[in-house]
């Protein structure tokens, strides 16, 4: 009735995922879709979105033929872009995680100039919650913890107790296991 | 493999050896990794590893593996399919991600096999899952299967989308409802219960909540918009809500809904707020107006004003091309709020920057200023035009030069709609002929030109030149007058060109347009359809020899089925009228797996109404499951006025037995046989080509009253409105002038009908009819008609006149 078609059910369901500055600035995006393939495309559709955007309290806007949910903190704005039929709620779930995750890994900090020093981190959190379209993982405490643990190279000083203890029990259940 | 990279054996054995390796951490990302880079020319060696991942017992691996495994379905999904035992496993795991993961790449594999997936739903709707991300995938399953199949509301699926209602995770809950909406199967029974749901959610203090559920109330109210009135209460709430969206979302459900007293206060408060909503909401909001006004035509003044303020504002140009169809729309619509929709028009005009949209206002200008009460008013901005837009062109640097040439559309429809008021007002004429006198100084050909041609043709003051050159123009269709003169230049001939002889336009019949809801991208592209369609006849027939001789096609009438649709052949025929001859087109399908027929003809017979077959094209052979054509040619009779008849058709062909399998005939003989269809009918309307006139009672004078013909009649047809649809259906004709509506609680009405007729004669109808007999007896009631027809040939009107009784 109301539309014609559902579309063919899918995982794919993140359309893209863009980080900006209070300049509109681009820190971060990722577009898992074909629609804005040249870097100008995509530069002027982030204008538009933040022109829109970056007043208002954060939430959700349709633009472009695209459901958008945002959110701002700071000196930043978080997008998560999904199809126009996609389930608001499930957009936004990503859209939590995403900010959760950060918030822990930057303890609380996700302002601009932590979210540079730690990029690669950021990086790698946006992989773990979405690959190429997929959601993959929706709780910010495992997700940290996953990035996190790519840094066992922390010199020993600087490890809390926990991460110590952890790592020796580690060795030696390995060791037995020998 | 990568195409960036040299050394790929050094990667992907780091990588397999992460994959296996002790550092679990490592295992996810290191699968996703080797998936990105591998074809399908590699996946037989990672089949293996694969497989032990997707039913690993680490969350991160599991799902690594699965979502990689939906990648790789687009490569290589044969290997893919291989591992369905592991996935089903995956399945019931605990993890939530794990659990989406693999039901989404256990749909893809089974997304074929219907009875698979409908025992998949079943299966997990009693057992219960416990990812809610599952659930929405679960139930677009189930919401694809019941609207692939046409299932109704009474489908087990259904009812496992309808328990969604209930569950406790809002994600899945919404899901349901904006299901539920979207399908269609569901009556405004089934829709209420989603309708509560989304209630619900609209005083939810969370705006993406109130947002997802007003967007889909907003789609629910275009249709059913008494469904959604319970909600009015709380969508008022709304209207003030911080989000934009959310309060214009609100706002247009509201007018969908709403009554006539609300719009006032509905459309202030909108206005508040409008500079802050982006364009697609704007033009959200434009629609709804748009149905406002064909719903409430009185409410005219405040909506027009309103969609006069949005004009004035910044804004796109597919915004302001909403706004200016909507008016324009309006105007056409309804005869009160003409006047103050073309002065909102004209001073848009005035300053804008889109010239396509100026030069539609010109045009509907020229064809609606001459009958308003104050034409001269409108003289001023269109004269402005010419003179105005012409001064930055003089201005002459290099960025004007581009702009310059897109004014020249606006100065030619300028200048066309000037003429168009010469020649509609006597009093005006003077004025008129000094402004176009001034443009014939203009700088561009083309505007020159014109206002030359105008300015000599309204010189001579003559009534039936201003129709035929100005007020009506000419209905060709325009890739036909070009390959005839094309033809016509090719062969040398002192003979003049003769525009009769080009096939007429058909009028393009406007398509009830979609449903609009905000997620419409597409646009439908069917109009290019039916013409392209009597060009391509029009090729086919004229390169066959048999045809050549016949001059060009005239109207080619839509196919009409002359068998049952379940026999042995079904044939259907298309007739192609030519000035003096009729070619029967009969498309004919051999349904049968072992018969191959040959020498198809179609043999006619209507001697009896005086048409005469001259020659048949037979189809050489129609092989099983296949389509052949054959032709007919018939020569109408040679008494002109009486051209219609029904022609008795009989399939005359030779049957050759063969083998099922192979297709190839069994012996050589076969025998004749032949196969009695439906009579095809040649009626009036065949003979006629639809043409809608701008201005009908200007053509009405032009051709005068010498082959006139009137005569009164007395219908047996209960109301006006069948009355005239059977008119125009009978006749064939185009309804000019908006006649073919009726105002309600009429008595009375006027039609006007305007077509071409074979051999590119003009005819038209005028049709008075008032509702006679006694109104107490509706089997009784009648119709009194006078019709009189008029039209440049004399036969014309007699067969025209035939096509009432």
């Amino acid at each position: 009735m109301v539309s014609d078609s559902i579309s063919v059910p899918s995982l794919y369901v993140i359309k893209g995922i863009i980080i900006l500055d209070n300049d509109g600035n681009r820190l971060l995006a990722k577009y898992y879709n074909q629609s804005y393939t040249t870097i100008k495309e995509q530069k002027e559709f982030e204008k538009s979105l933040f022109n829109k955007t970056h007043k208002g309290s954060g939430d959700v806007i349709l633009l472009d033929n695209w459901t958008i949910v945002y959110r701002n903190n700071v000196d930043l704005l978080f997008y998560v872009v999904g199809s126009t039929d996609e389930n608001e709620l499930m957009l936004n779930s990503v859209l939590t995680c995403l900010f959760d995750s950060l918030s822990t890994m930057l303890r609380k900090n996700v302002e601009k100039r932590y979210l540079y020093e730690n990029l690669d981190l950021v990086m790698l959190t946006l992989d773990e919650i979405c690959d190429d379209g997929i959601v993959l993982e929706s709780d910010p405490m495992l997700i940290a913890q996953r990035v996190q643990l790519r840094q066992d190279d922390i010199p020993l000083g600087e490890q809390t107790v926990t991460q110590v203890l952890n790592h020796a029990k580690e060795q030696i259940k390995w060791s037995l296991l020998k | 493999m990568s195409t960036v990279a040299n050394d790929v054996i050094i990667v992907t054995s780091s990588l397999t050896r992460d994959m296996t390796g002790k550092e679990d951490s490592h295992r996810g990302p290191a699968i996703r990794a080797l998936c990105k880079i591998t074809d399908a020319s590699m996946m037989q060696s990672v089949e293996r590893y694969m497989k032990q991942a997707i039913v690993d017992k680490l969350p991160s691996v599991a799902s690594a593996a699965l979502v990689s495994s939906v990648h790789l379905m687009r490569q290589g999904p044969e290997v893919v399919k291989r591992w369905v035992n592991e996935v089903q496993e995956a399945v019931n795991n605990d993890n939530i991600m794990v659990q989406y993961h693999a039901l989404g790449l256990l749909y893809q594999i089974r997304r074929s096999d219907k009875h698979a997936i409908r025992k998949l739903i079943v299966k997990f709707s009693k057992a219960g899952l416990r990812s809610p991300y599952a659930y929405c995938f679960l139930i677009r399953i189930a919401a694809s299967l019941i609207n692939e199949e046409g299932e109704g509301t009474d489908s087990p699926m259904y009812d496992f989308i309808d328990s969604c209602l209930r569950h406790k995770n809002e994600m899945v809950i919404y899901e349901a409802a904006s299901t539920i909406v979207s399908l269609k199967c569901v009556t405004p029974k089934e829709l209420s219960s989603a309708v509560n749901v989304l209630q619900l959610f609209i005083s939810s203090p969370k705006p993406v909540l109130r947002y997802a559920a007003v967007r889909t109330l907003n789609k629910v109210a275009i249709q059913y918009p008494a469904a959604v009135t319970a909600c009015n209460v709380d969508l008022e709430t709304l209207i003030t809500d911080s989000n934009r969206s959310i309060a214009t979302l609100a706002i247009t459900t509201l007018l969908k809904t709403g009554n006539e007293a609300g719009v006032d206060r509905l459309m202030k408060q909108i206005s508040s707020f409008l500079s802050e909503i982006s364009d697609q909401f704007k033009t959200v909001v434009v629609d709804a107006i748009k149905s406002l006004c064909q719903k409430f035509p009185r409410k005219h003044t405040v909506l027009m004003t309103f969609l006069a303020n949005m004009l004035r504002e910044e804004g796109g140009y597919e915004y302001k091309k909403a706004i200016v169809n909507t008016i324009i729309s309006i105007v056409e619509e309804n005869p009160e709020a003409k006047e103050a929709g073309l002065a909102h028009l004209c001073e848009f005009i005035e300053d804008c920057e889109h010239t396509s949209l100026a030069t539609r206002i010109l045009h509907l200008l020229g064809r609606e200023g001459p009958r308003t009460t104050t034409p001269a008013k409108y003289i001023r901005y269109i004269y402005n035009r010419v003179i105005l837009e012409n001064a930055p062109v003089r201005a002459g640097n290099k960025f004007r030069l581009r702009q310059f040439f897109m004014y020249e559309y606006l100065f030619k429809a300028a200048v066309s709609a000037l003429a168009k008021f010469g020649a509609a007002s006597e009093d005006l004429l003077p004025n008129i002929l000094v402004l176009l006198q001034r443009t014939t100084l203009d700088q561009d050909d083309e505007v020159r030109d014109r206002a030359t041609f105008y300015y000599q043709l309204l010189k001579q003051n003559d009534k039936a030149l201003n129709s035929a050159y100005i007020l009506n123009s000419m209905n060709v269709s325009l890739s036909a007058l070009e390959r005839l003169l094309h033809r016509y230049t090719m062969e040398p001939t002192t003979k003049p060109f003769d525009v009769r002889s080009v096939p007429v336009e058909a009028v393009q019949v406007e398509q009830p347009k979609a449903n609009i809801s905000i997620s419409t991208g597409v646009s439908p592209g069917g109009s290019e359809t039916k013409k392209a369609r009597e060009d391509t006849y029009s090729e086919q027939l004229s390169a066959m020899p048999e045809f050549a001789h016949l001059g060009p096609l005239f109207k080619s009438s839509l196919s009409v089925d002359l068998t049952e649709s379940e026999v042995e052949y079904v044939v259907r025929c298309i007739k192609h009228v030519f000035s003096h001859y009729i070619v029967f087109q009969f498309d004919i399908n051999n349904t049968l797996n072992d018969q191959l027929l040959e020498k198809v003809t179609v043999q006619m017979d209507g001697s009896a109404e005086g048409f005469e077959v001259v020659h048949y094209t037979p189809c050489q052979v129609i092989k099983c499951n296949d389509t052949g054509t054959t032709y007919t040619l018939v020569k109408l009779p040679d008494d002109s006025s009486a051209v219609t008849g029904a022609l008795a058709c009989t399939m005359k062909y030779t049957v050759k037995d063969c083998d099922p399998a192979t297709g190839e005939p069994d012996d050589e003989e076969g025998y004749a046989d032949e196969f009695v269809l439906e009579d095809v009918e040649v009626a009036v309307s065949d003979h006629v080509q639809k043409v809608l006139k701008p201005n009908w009672s200007a053509s009405w004078e032009e051709i005068g009253a010498e082959n006139e013909l009137e005569d009164t009649y007395t219908l047996p047809i209960p109301t006006l409105e069948e009355c005239v649809k059977k008119i125009i259906n009978y006749m064939g004709m185009q309804a000019c002038e908006r006649s073919d509506k009726i105002p309600d609680g009429k008595a009375s009405h006027a039609l006007y009908l305007a077509g071409v007729y074979r051999g590119g004669h003009d005819v038209l109808v005028r049709a008075k009819m008032a509702l006679g007999g006694t109104s107490a007896d509706p089997s009784s009631q009648a119709i009194t008609m006078q019709l009189t027809i008029r039209s440049t040939d004399e036969s014309a009107v007699q067969v025209i006149a035939s096509a009432v009784e």
